[in-house]
This record gives structure tokens, C-alpha cells and sequence, in this order.
């Protein structure tokens, strides 16, 4: 394990994280895509997961969101230890993944792709529940969407992510995975997907957050986990943590011989 | 009236209405304002197949005169209601994206089932009619589990089930080239010659104006209750009023002749019943989900491979249904029953009265609207005494065009940012 306990100073211990990985591993075939993979994300947390392409992100995203089952290691939710065996599984442990591309229903309007596979009714749909709950939604997460009963087609590409964010929030999950929300957005999209996070941790619930925008990270997240090729390579506090040291964290400058010997004489120190 | 959101402070406003960029009009004006709004955008909904069908009508009746006569437009209405009962089947499996090219075949195979138990095994009605229904059925359940299970496209599925389906009609048939079912059948009577008394007629009529309006208003009170916007009374008035006159004025000019034919009604109940099921259920919003992306409606957990079964099941049956109408309304089935132009009919009707063929988009009505195009044309060429080569090529063009007007209006979604 690289975690570099001078610059990560965990949660105080006394709060339990929400979800809790530890020595997450998984393999294709002859390739180690996980290794010993520890994460924690703790209530009203926002944690970035950063790393390179091939560094392991999607395939952690994918475990979580019971897309792949893991080889070895443990999750637990609430302390409790668990198992995602289904996307369904996942999404009953208060676990909801927005994707990249989103998944929405072109043809159908917003309060619709809401409500997918959920829909409220009384015998037949009841749209004015529906409408009136998709609007006291959009409201508490300040979102900009000028009307409910437009085709989701019609909307920018903010207003997309907005809503399959929003969509996300129906099941009244604890726990929401975004995978590269702003990315292809242009620079008001993406302040108006960032307030949605910092929204999303008012309302208490942990985020992680994907994402190659540094830039982005640096602006809402509390904590970043880097992967480094299937790895933890770094676990950082956003406050205390600059980007050139994020970037040695992903490219893996911190890997060598200074920062072992480093960390060597950290850990002698916290033992002694 | 004001047509923008300039009138009342945000905090007054219905909760749907509030934001500033919203068009939105009150009153009369304000619907037809954005009812213009939205065919300039190329939402054209059902607006060019109506358009289409007064063309066609005007100009028949000044080919030939007898076009709009009575007589002629109560044909009309019973040719419809058979290939229309078929059509809706295939508005269902539109809506998925997907194509069923068997549902000739299979309404000629129903057809053969009741003509052949009824007449040579002596079945009671009722029974013949269930067991050619159920056919139909049947052939929908394996289209559905070869779709799901093996993931073959449905046109070849269908395919091969139009070659299939025939042999199975034929085989059934057996030696008889073709059998009569007996007039005093009941199917036959209510194909023929059971026409609504015209106080029932004016009764119905009235029912659909009433149900209209109220719907409308429960609505429109749900909403109010729920703090969202609702419609104006004066809207809700103007709509019902004009169905009620549209309705009463086509139910006293058919009266003239013999009347609405209980096989037209129960082909258009049909229709509001599968708009019903497709707007007001669970069901029908999955059915739009999957037609709009499957993998979408997979994530948010609907369980796509039952309603593809389900859409399939039900577009064969009301295949089979229609087959019987057609088998009792000639009160002959043969090897013929569901051949020819039956097949293509039926889906030129679904993509003329506006379903598209790319899924997600379209109603129940379409089915309607569309077999009134097809047959319209089909009885005006016949009264122009034109020969079934030109009647071919004429629909044809018309099917064409109609396939034009969804891909514009489809791209012109598109450029208005609503595809």
C-alpha cells in the first residue's frame, strides 16, 4: 500500500465511513486490473477518484455499481460487511451510479425519465405526483431546467447530467457515483454540474466523483484517491494538497526511491 | 392575453411555469400559439396525415361525386376496421423500434383456424373464434422468445414467420380452396350487418364528448391541487364542443345511409382502449423507453425482454382479431385470407398516421388515421374504376411519402434540438 499517511489524515475515527473498501482485487484474465484497492467515503463527503486511462477507475466504478463482482477483498456499507452481486443489489444498498453516457430516454420528457422503472400510480400513472415531485426535486438541487414536459433531447448538455443526477436521487440513496460528469460540458455546464455536488453533499450523502479535470476535483472535492495502475497511490486532503503533488500522484513521480524512503522514515516516526 | 412570462412575479406562478425562458400562452390563443410553436419545430404530430386525408377526400369528391356519399363512406368505415385492428398491432411494435412482416400470414392463419373448426369440426362460435384468436397469440410467444432469447432481428424473425404462417394456413385449409362460414354466424352478423341505431350512435357520440371534458377537468383539478399549471376551462369547452359536433355531424350523415357500423365502433374502441394502456400505465411508458433506448430502460430496470414479448404477443393477436373481422366480414376464408396487400396495409397505415419507424414516437391512433388514408385511396380509385395496378403504385407513393414526412420531420426535430 502507497497511502501516504503525512498527507492523508483520515476522518476522525470516531465517524463511521458509509462505504468502506478494503484490499479491493480484480483480475482479467492475465491482467491485474485492481490491486488491494482501500477506499472509504464517509456522509457528506465528496471523494475524487482520479488516475490515468487504464488506472483501474471504471473497473472500481463497476464493482461498486454490482456491474463486476470483485476477486478478493471486502465491502462493507454502514460497517456492515456486504455483497453486490447486481446492478439491482447495488441499488437496493442506497448506491445509485450515474454513467457516462448518462442512459436517458431521448423521446421522453423529464418528469418520465425521472421516474423510469418507478413511476408513482394510483391505479393508472399518476403524472401530477410525479410532476410535482420531479419540481420540489429540481428546486432543492437548484437546478435550471425550464420545463418538465420537454423531451429530455431538447435539453443542453448540463441540463442532461442534471437530470440523470437528479433521476439518481429518486431512490433516495446514500451513497451517489458520477462517472466524468463534466466532461464534453462547456464552462457554465460544468459550474452548474459542480454546485450540484456541493448540493448533493449538503444533503448529506457521500459522492465519488470521477473525473480528469483537475481542475474540477480541486473545486469540489474534500478528499482525491489517485489509482496508479491498478493501485492506491496517494490519499489526499484537497486543502492540503497542491496540483503539481495530485499530478506526481497520477503519472507516478512520487514512486521512487526519495518518496519510499520518505515514506519509510514517516512510518518509523508514527510508530516510534 | 400575454404570450410570455412577463405577466405575475415568479412566486404567483404555477410551479411548472416559473421559469423565464418558458413560452406560455393562456386561454384559446395561447393553445393555438403553441400548437403553431410546436409544428415549426417539426413536432407535427398527426397534422400532416389529417391534412393529407381532407386532400384526399376533396379531391375524389370531385372526381367522382358518389365519393362522399353516405353509402360509400359507411363502406368505407367497415373496410377499415379490419387491416385497422391489424395496424394497431403493428403501431405497438413500431413504438419498440422493431417490425412484424407476418401479420398477414397470421391473420390469414386465424382466419383458416375459424373457418375450419366452425364448418368442418363443427366447434361451438365461440369457442372457433378463442382457438383463432389464441393462434395468433401463440405466433406472437415465439416471436417474442426468439427475439429475446436468441436475439434475432424481428425482420427476419417475422420473415420467416410470413412464410411459415402461410404454409400453417394452408395446411390447415387442407384441400378447401376456400370455405364459407354461414351467414346466421354471429361474427358474420356483427361484421355485416350490425349497425348502431342512431340513438346509440348520438349517445356515443356524446359519451366520448363527456368523457373528454371530464378527463380534462379531473385533470386539470389534479393539477391545481398538485400547484402545477392547469389548462383553461374555456380550451377544455372548445375541444369538447368540437369533438361533440365533429362526432354528431358524422353519426347524422352516416344515419342516411345504414349507419356506424358496430364493427367500425368496436375497431375504434380497440384504438382508445391500446391509447389508454399506452399513455395511463406503467406498460405503456416502458414500451416508449425501450422504443427510445433500450439500454436506458435496462438501467432504470424495467424488464425489457417482457415487454418485447408482450408487444410481440399482443401485435400477433390483434393480427388474428383481424384476420377474423376480415374472414367474417366476406364470411369466407381461403387461401387468400390475409394475402396480397393485407401485410403491407397494415404497416403503411401505422407509419402514414404517424407512428415512426425508428421507435419511441407515435400513438394509438395512428392505426386510425392511417387505414382511413389507405382506404380512402383505395375506394376512391375503385369508385375512378382504376385498375389494382394503379391502386398499388398510388399507395405506394403515399406510403413513400409518408416515410418522407416522418424522416423530415424526424431532422427537423433534430436541428430544433428534440430528437
Amino acid at each position: 500500500m502507497t497511502m501516504d499517511p503525512a498527507v492523508a489524515e483520515p476522518e476522525p475515527a470516531t465517524r463511521q465511513p458509509v462505504l468502506s473498501l478494503r484490499g479491493i482485487s480484480k483480475g482479467f484474465g492475465a491482467v491485474q486490473a485492481l490491486t488491494e484497492i482501500d477506499l472509504d467515503v464517509h456522509a457528506g463527503e465528496v471523494v475524487a477518484i482520479v488516475g490515468d486511462n487504464g488506472a483501474g477507475k471504471s473497473t472500481l466504478v463497476k464493482i461498486l455499481a454490482g456491474v463486476y463482482s470483485h476477486d478478493t477483498g471486502s465491502v462493507s456499507f454502514d460497517g456492515q460487511p456486504v455483497s453486490i452481486g447486481s446492478p439491482a443489489a447495488s441499488r437496493e444498498l442506497g448506491i445509485a451510479t450515474v454513467f457516462q453516457d448518462l442512459a436517458l430516454c431521448d423521446n421522453l420528457d423529464v418528469v418520465s425519465n425521472l421516474f423510469l422503472g418507478r413511476e408513482i400510480t394510483k391505479g393508472t400513472l399518476d403524472e401530477e405526483e410525479m410532476e410535482k415531485r420531479s419540481w420540489s426535486l429540481l428546486r432543492q438541487l437548484s437546478a435550471r431546467i425550464p420545463s418538465v414536459r420537454i423531451a429530455v433531447a431538447s435539453l443542453s448538455g448540463g441540463q442532461r447530467q442534471t437530470v440523470a443526477i437528479a433521476r439518481s436521487l429518486i431512490g433516495e440513496p446514500r451513497i451517489v457515483i458520477l462517472d466524468e460528469p463534466t466532461a464534453a460540458l462547456g464552462v457554465a455546464q460544468t459550474a452548474e454540474v459542480l454546485n450540484l455536488i456541493e448540493r448533493l453533499r449538503e444533503r448529506g450523502l457521500g459522492v465519488i466523483l470521477i473525473s480528469h479535470n483537475m481542475a474540477d476535483v480541486q473545486a469540489v472535492a474534500d478528499r482525491v484517491v489517485v489509482l496508479r495502475l491498478g493501485r492506491n497511490n496517494g490519499n489526499f486532503r484537497v486543502p492540503d494538497v497542491s496540483y503539481e503533488e495530485i499530478i506526481s500522484a497520477i503519472t507516478g513521480a512520487t514512486d521512487n526511491v526519495v518518496t519510499r524512503r520518505a515514506e519509510a522514515r514517516n512510518t518509523e516516526r508514527n510508530a516510534s | 392575453m400575454s404570450n410570455t412570462a412577463t405577466a405575475g412575479s415568479a412566486a404567483e406562478r404555477a410551479a411548472d411555469l416559473q421559469d423565464e425562458r418558458l413560452f406560455h400562452g393562456e386561454g384559446l390563443t395561447g393553445a393555438v400559439e403553441s400548437f403553431v410553436r410546436r409544428v415549426r419545430s417539426g413536432d407535427l404530430g398527426s397534422l400532416p396525415v389529417v391534412i393529407g386525408l381532407i386532400v384526399i377526400w376533396a379531391v375524389f369528391q370531385i372526381l367522382n361525386p358518389a365519393f362522399l356519399s353516405a353509402d360509400n363512406l359507411v363502406n368505407l368505415s367497415l373496410q377499415c376496421a379490419a387491416i385497422g385492428t391489424i395496424s394497431i398491432g403493428i403501431v405497438l411494435v413500431l413504438l419498440l423500434g422493431e417490425i412484424d412482416l407476418s401479420v398477414g400470414s397470421v391473420s390469414g392463419l386465424s382466419a383458416a383456424v375459424l373457418g375450419v373448426t366452425l364448418t368442418q369440426l363443427h366447434w361451438n362460435s365461440v369457442l372457433a373464434v378463442v382457438a383463432a384468436v389464441l393462434a395468433g397469440t401463440v405466433a406472437g410467444i415465439v416471436y417474442g422468445l426468439l427475439f429475446t432469447r436468441f436475439g434475432v432481428p424481428s425482420f427476419v424473425i417475422t420473415l420467416a414467420g410470413l412464410l411459415g404462417f402461410l404454409g400453417l394456413q394452408l395446411w390447415v385449409l387442407g384441400p378447401n380452396s376456400s370455405i364459407n362460414i354461414p351467414f346466421s354466424t354471429w361474427l358474420v352478423t356483427f361484421a355485416q350487418q350490425m349497425f348502431l341505431p342512431p340513438w346509440a350512435a348520438y349517445a356515443l357520440a356524446a359519451i366520448a364528448a363527456i368523457g373528454l371534458f371530464w378527463s380534462d377537468w379531473r385533470r386539470s383539478r389534479r393539477r391545481r391541487a398538485a400547484g402545477l399549471s392547469s389548462g383553461s376551462m374555456s380550451v377544455m369547452l372548445v375541444k369538447s364542443v368540437l369533438l361533440l359536433i365533429a362526432l354528431g355531424v358524422s353519426v347524422w350523415y352516416l344515419a342516411t345511409d345504414r349507419g356506424v357500423g358496430a364493427m367500425f365502433v368496436f375497431f375504434v374502441l380497440l384504438v382508445v382502449l391500446m391509447n389508454f394502456l399506452l399513455t395511463r400505465t406503467r406498460w405503456g411508458r416502458a414500451v416508449f423507453a425501450v422504443g427510445g433506448s433500450v439500454e436506458a430502460a435496462r438501467r432504470a430496470g424495467i424488464k425489457v425482454n417482457r415487454i418485447y414479448i408482450s408487444v410481440f404477443v399482443l401485435c400477433s393477436t390483434f393480427a388474428a382479431l383481424g384476420g377474423l373481422l376480415a374472414a367474417a366480414r366476406l364470411a369466407s376464408v381461403g387461401a387468400s385470407s390475409g394475402g396480397t396487400d393485407t401485410n403491407l396495409n397494415a404497416i403503411a397505415a401505422a407509419v402514414i398516421g404517424g407512428t415512426s419507424l425508428f421507435g419511441g414516437r407515435g400513438s394509438a391512433w395512428s392505426a386510425l388515421l392511417g387505414i382511413l388514408v389507405i382506404q380512402s385511396i383505395s375506394s376512391g380509385l375503385t369508385l375512378l374504376n382504376l385498375d389494382a395496378s394503379i391502386r398499388f403504385m398510388i399507395t405506394g407513393a403515399v406510403l413513400l411519402l409518408a416515410v418522407i414526412i416522418d424522416s423530415l420531420s424526424r431532422r427537423s426535430r433534430a436541428s430544433h434540438g428534440q430528437a
